[in-house]
């Protein structure tokens, strides 16, 4: 059962105490948008074997919503961030690529 | 008009620890970000207490302010006092970006004390007893609910959902019962 | 025989007796004896029936891992199947009986199977089940429930209480040997939060058994020094009774701890749960002896040699007068040399290696026991009890050179380090030759968040066998844990003394060239009755993965999960591929280690606490009139309030008419409540619901409807614009935790700068709808508010007091009466509430139930969230069309309606249905279309979202979803009925009653 600290109270939470909120980064594509991009919007999510970026919300805390890249096969969380980021932090990023040499970038 | 009725009418039940349901309390949710001028004062003169810290309740008296997120608090005073202090709190942060509602009925407040009473929430609660600070206020879930609690004189006080009140007063008294302390 | 020895026994308390009875036969023993040694101190050796064969089972093991003493223990309440005996601890009055034998554990039918296992073979059910189909129903289960089974179920309710409790640590040790002591004392000082846990209620594991002497002291007084030591540490705790049953991520651990087990009714909880999270996980959870593969070795009588041990040191039994050892290995003979000293008779012990040189078995002849090098047991002689053993050559094929007389076995195929906690979390093992087992690999453990090592295995669970290696492992991995913990430990080296052992030798068959008839009595799972010719004929079979293998033969698939099998069953299946044993692998280890009574995994979780039940205000009085609760969400409302002998259906009918013709009143507290207030507000809420609320005058009230990203409709209700920058939202009951989550997640997550604050209000109102044509009368009656039409049109609110209440008052209907939604803080809900009723006494008001709201919206055409919609709606299905506003550029739900298929003519759109006959179309029927699918089934066009019975009209009345919707009016359809027949029905107008809204309006 995994630990996330909420980096707005600074709880390390259990996961009892959060709710999951899939894949972040999301960029919204609404009217306007082609099929395609409304398509990959509402579907396509990525499912990568190694580092990933979730959205948690501190649901039995203090109700905000987080980020936090973790590795889905070894569960090793490289950081959480406010859900207020247009994109990782840079040494967030810096983090994951020493410990994973081979990770390929966010995008 | 009645007089206002907690959820349990002041539930008790005496194990190794005590349980008993208080109230009614004022409380109200004071939702603002901390750098909002004004927002200090007004949280002072609402409840005598300085603005609290991450994670923190600042008690005075009967009353208190806690921090309940970045940009949320709880103010706690007597409940007779809590629509003075709403009009006092709009008034204070007119023209600022704020929300603060009455939730004084949309609570259960309990008390558990006696010397273990760290360990009837340590039965309900993900949380490191052993390392929750005085004047911490935490807020986590007991059970299948969500609660917040702290340390105040010998032993916790308890918020959780009016609706659960019920479910938390079972919770308690079952994990309060004599003969399951642990140690 | 099995008796008890006059004198020894460290564990047993001789001034004390315990009565007990196994099968009904009284029996006594002495505290300090667990159920399995106090059975064998009466001479019951025979404990059960194997799974398959039925055939005769004794004691083999002294612990966890024994795979035959499995009782059915109490009885009412107290009643537990599938009780392991060799870890019960005897109390006073303890009752046990026997599993899976009829009519009796002496004389039992199933033992037919026996006599015909030849044609039992590995995956028998799968090759002989499967036809004639018949045959299964009718002949195969019925027999097979019969004669099957580990254990009855319970059939009252558990009077125990059980809990779960939380705690934190920097180093969990799991295991009290003198590892676990040992690593527990070095972290302890270091200054770590340790908790130490033992599974069974003495500490010391194997060291005080085998007489091992540690920093020149017995190893139980060292023990005994090491626990005071913890205990004066107030940074440690220590638990015994306590087994970690597993190892999760990031250090979570599950441990169930025995509490009141073996004093049943004393007030305390049965069990508890202890849901750990530990920094690092130390396990020193020891090993476990491997039965050798012997023709018979599953006669009652054949013991591991450790667990034989046991049962004469800890509980002074003799198992027999004359036991025969055999082994592999130096370790058995220190139950030759414990049987020997304890006055009993060693006929021989037979040793599969050519040559034996240890100082056991120097000790051991010097003692004038008989040792046979290079030997092996051919044959175990007896049925329900051992009466000798044929012994030949190990490396022959199993001729008899000698039959020797003796009436119990120690048998010992070396051991096996319980290395499950480092597996549950994927920590690697590796093959070690000398020791023939799987090991840790200390350079592959499991990892936690950080992506560093989370569990250390130390002593004998990392392979460290004898008591000397496995004390100094301890150290060395403790010194290890707690300065990966960031501390300065202390290093200790505490020596103990243990005598020199030669090495072991491999042997997965006895002897080693045994044929098919003596590889068909070689067992391999004792409970599951899995022999060497089983796993054999697998692997002949195509079998190659050893998870395959398991599963056709059923392997490791018993209540002990292999704890004795498996390493034997994997060298049987990699000498039958001709591959190495690490090439095979293991089965996976997964948690629990011994399994966890459901009550411990439940905890508090049980009869009122079960789950939170929510209540309004107002809960306590429905209760008082008897009205008949029904869970909506976790929330209780009433469905209805019969009086007297009434049934629901006539209380649902006359509360339905009393509201249209007088006045009703319904708690309505669980509809969500939602504060939205900021500058920003009226657009985000233009964002979230498919109309317009910005342009919401204040004062006024406006439904609207909310969708998901994809367009399908989420949640419903009515806005109150409160003030410039505050609206009201009213949810669905169910709905009102979704929807604010939802609305945080927006703007939280996508519009955060926008200024706007939300907060769930749900609860602190109570609010009591006032329904039908004297609603107002009842208002005027409480006094202290002017709710006429002019002041307080419908859609219109207002704040005020009511009989002295302080209140706001929604102009809003759901019934399509005249309807005052009264909000109250919920502390005068109760009160407000009696008010209410008394005030419209004089007018007959009566209180209804969610039935009849329901049937009151449906008359009227209303749509309810999960009765209309089911996640694939979009309001346009449902008519909503005019509250979708077709000027805004976005919001929620919008582009997703915009996609083409939800455009097509062919979906199914809502309409109202009448049967023909008056009569009400059954809930879930759907409307047959002409010819049938690709699966024989009648083709449909649409189905039913909401079917009631209306007081009002006299006749059933249906919603429903139809190809074509509204076009379709006035045709005739045909439903499906739940006898197999149809109804006919015509499509109608969905508002049946006051299609044009006169009566809610005044």
């Amino acid at each position: 059962m995994l630990i996330l600290e909420c980096p707005y109270c600074g709880v390390k939470a259990e996961e009892t105490e959060l709710s999951p909120g899939y894949e972040a980064h999301l960029k919204r594509y609404g009217p306007g948008s082609s099929d395609e991009e409304f398509e990959a919007y509402m579907f396509a999510r990525k499912n990568p074997k190694g580092v990933h970026f979730e959205r948690w919300r501190h649901v039995y805390g203090c109700g905000k919503w987080f980020l936090a890249a973790r590795d889905t096969a070894t569960l090793e969380v490289f950081g959480t961030y406010p859900a207020q980021s247009k994109e990782p932090p840079a040494d967030l990023v810096a983090k994951i690529k020493a410990r994973r040499p081979a990770w390929e970038g966010y995008k | 008009m009645s007089e206002p009725r907690t959820a349990l009418g002041g539930a008790a039940f005496d194990g190794f620890a005590e349980v008993r349901e208080i109230g009614p309390l004022g409380m109200i949710t004071l939702r603002a970000k901390a750098d909002v001028p004004g927002l200090a004062e007004a949280v002072k003169a609402a409840t005598g207490c300085a603005l609290p810290a991450q994670r923190r309740i600042v008690t005075q008296g009967g009353k208190a302010a806690g921090w309940m997120s970045p940009d949320e608090y709880l103010l706690i005073l007597p409940y007779a006092e809590t629509d003075a202090a709403l009009a006092a709190i709009g008034a204070a942060l007119r023209g600022q970006h704020h929300l603060a509602v009455a939730v004084s009925d949309a609570r259960a407040v309990f008390r558990v004390e006696g010397t273990k009473a760290a360990q009837v929430l340590a039965k309900l609660a993900p949380v490191d007893m052993a390392r929750l600070e005085p004047g911490e206020l935490r807020r986590t879930r007991t059970a299948q609910v969500a609660a917040a609690f702290w340390a105040d004189g010998e032993g916790f006080t308890l918020v959780c959902f009016r609706s659960v009140a019920g479910y938390v007063m079972g919770l308690l008294s079952h994990s309060a019962q004599a003969g399951s302390e642990l140690s | 025989m099995s008796t008890r020895l006059s004198r020894g026994g460290r564990l047993i308390d001789r001034s004390a007796t315990c009565r007990f009875t196994f099968n009904g036969r009284s029996m006594t023993g002495h505290p300090g004896d667990t159920l399995a040694s106090a059975l064998l101190a009466n001479d019951q050796l025979l404990v059960g029936r194997s799974f398959k064969y039925h055939r005769a089972r004794g004691l083999v093991a002294s612990g966890a891992e024994e795979p035959n003493g499995l009782v059915n223990m109490g009885s009412g309440g107290r009643f537990e199947p599938n009780q392991r005996v060799t870890t019960t601890e005897l109390f006073e009055g303890l009752e046990a009986a026997s599993q899976n034998h009829w009519p009796s554990l002496e004389f039992d039918v199933g033992v037919v199977n026996n006599a015909v296992a030849r044609f039992l073979p590995a995956g028998f059910y799968y090759k002989t089940f499967m036809f004639p189909r018949p045959f299964w129903k009718h002949v195969f289960e019925p027999v097979i429930r019969q004669s099957a089974g580990l254990g009855k179920a319970p059939k009252d309710r558990d009077a125990d209480r059980y809990e779960h409790a939380y705690a934190f640590c920097d180093l969990l040790v799991a295991g009290g040997g003198v590892a676990g002591l040992q690593a527990a004392l070095i972290a302890g000082r270091a200054g770590a939060r340790v908790i130490l846990l033992e599974q069974a209620a003495h500490w010391g594991g194997r060291a005080p058994v085998d007489g091992d002497v540690i920093d020149g002291k017995p190893a139980g007084q060292w023990v005994d020094e090491a626990l005071q030591a913890l205990a004066k540490m107030e940074n440690v705790t220590t638990r015994a009774r306590c087994m970690v049953a597993g190892v999760y991520d990031h250090g979570y651990v599950l441990a169930e701890e025995k509490i009141a087990d073996h004093t049943p009714g004393d007030g305390r909880p049965k069990k508890r749960l202890w849901r750990i999270r530990a920094g690092r996980i130390l396990a020193a959870t020891g090993a476990l002896e491997r039965p050798l593969s012997f023709a018979g070795n599953d006669v009652p009588g054949v013991m591991l040699a450790g667990a034989m041990r046991d049962y004469v040191v800890n509980h002074a039994i003799s198992p027999g007068d004359r036991t025969v050892v055999v082994t592999n290995n130096d370790d058995a003979y220190r139950t030759a040399i414990a049987l020997k000293e304890a006055g009993l008779e060693i006929a021989c012990v037979i040793d599969a290696r050519a040559i034996v040189s240890g100082a056991l078995p120097a000790k051991a002849r010097a003692m004038g026991i008989r040792v046979e090098a290079g030997r092996a047991v051919v044959k175990v002689k007896g049925g329900k009890r051992v009466t000798g053993v044929a012994m030949g050559l190990q490396a022959g094929e199993g001729a008899v050179l000698e039959e020797i007389a003796c009436d119990a076995v120690a048998m010992s195929g070396g051991w096996s380090p319980v290395v499950h906690l480092w597996s549950h979390c994927g920590g690697k093992l590796i093959w070690d030759e000398a020791q023939a087992h799987f090991r840790p690999d200390a350079t592959r453990p499991p990892t936690n968040q950080d992506g560093a090592p989370m569990v250390h295995a130390a002593g004998a669970a990392n392979g460290a066998l004898r008591g000397d290696a496995a004390l100094a492992d301890g150290a060395r991995v403790g010194l290890e844990a707690a300065q990966a913990l960031g501390l300065t430990p202390t290093a200790a080296s505490p020596t103990a003394e243990v005598p020199e052992e030669a090495a072991m030798e491999a042997v997965w068959i006895m002897p080693q060239g045994a044929g098919p008839q003596l590889r068909m009595k070689m067992w391999l799972d004792f409970q599951n009755d899995v022999k060497v010719s089983d796993v054999q004929l697998a692997a002949r079979e195509g079998y190659e993965s050893v998870e395959h293998t398991k599963r056709y033969t059923t392997l490791g698939m018993a209540t002990d999960q292999g704890k004795l099998s498996n390493i034997n069953g994997l060298a049987v299946l990699a000498k039958s591929l001709n591959a190495g044993i690490p090439q095979v692998g293991t089965t996976t280890f997964r948690p629990p280690y011994t399994p966890v009574t459901f009550g411990a995994l439940a905890g508090e979780s049980r009869g009122e606490i079960f789950q939170p039940l929510r209540r309004t205000p107002m809960h306590g009085w429905h209760e008082a009139q008897g009205a008949y609760m029904e869970p909506v969400g976790l929330w209780r409302r009433p469905y209805c309030y019969p009086r007297g002998n009434e049934s629901h259906e006539a209380a649902v009918r006359r509360e339905v008419l009393n509201t249209r013709n007088g006045v009703g009143l319904l708690d309505a507290s669980t509809l969500g409540k939602i504060i939205v207030k900021g500058p920003d507000a009226g657009r985000f809420l233009d964002m979230l619901y498919t109309n317009v609320m910005s342009s919401l005058p204040v004062g006024k009230c406006r439904y609207g409807l909310m969708c998901n990203e994809q367009g399908f409709l989420s949640d419903d209700g009515v806005v109150a614009r409160i003030d410039e920058d505050t609206w009201l939202c009213h949810t669905t009951s169910g709905g009102a935790d979704r929807i604010h989550a939802w609305m945080e997640d927006w703007l939280q997550c996508e519009w955060w700068d926008w200024q706007v604050y939300t907060a769930n209000v749900t609860e602190q109102y109570a609010q009591v709808a006032v329904v039908g044509p004297k609603a107002r009368l009842v208002l005027e009656k409480l006094g202290g508010m002017d709710v006429s039409k002019e002041t307080l049109p419908f859609m219109q609110w207002a704040d005020g007091t009511l009989g002295g209440f302080p209140v706001r008052i929604y102009r809003i209907s759901f019934s399509g009466e005249l309807s005052y939604e009264i909000a109250v803080p919920a502390s005068h809900g109760a009160a407000f509430w009696e008010a209410c009723v008394a005030a419209g006494a004089e007018f007959g008001a009566m209180p209804y139930g969610t039935e009849a709201l329901h049937v009151l919206r449906a008359e009227k055409g209303f749509i309810m969230i999960g009765d209309e919609t089911d996640g694939t709606v979009i309001p346009q299905d449902l008519n909503l069309g005019w509250a979708i506003s077709k000027k805004k550029a976005d919001y929620l739900g919008k582009r997703g309606q915009e996609r083409t298929y939800l455009a097509s003519p062919d979906r199914w759109k809502l309409a109202g249905f009448e049967t023909l006959d008056g009569s009400v179309i059954p809930d879930g029927a759907y409307i047959l279309a002409p010819g049938f699918n690709a699966n024989a089934q009648r083709n449909t066009q649409g189905r039913v979202t909401s079917t009631y019975f209306s007081p009002t009209l006299g006749r059933g009345i249906c919603m429903g979803l139809i190809r074509g919707g509204l076009d379709r009016i006035g045709e005739e359809v045909e439903f499906n009925t739940t006898s197999g027949g149809t109804v006919k029905a015509r499509v109608v107008d969905p508002v049946f009653y006051d299609k044009d809204g006169e009566k809610q309006n005044v």
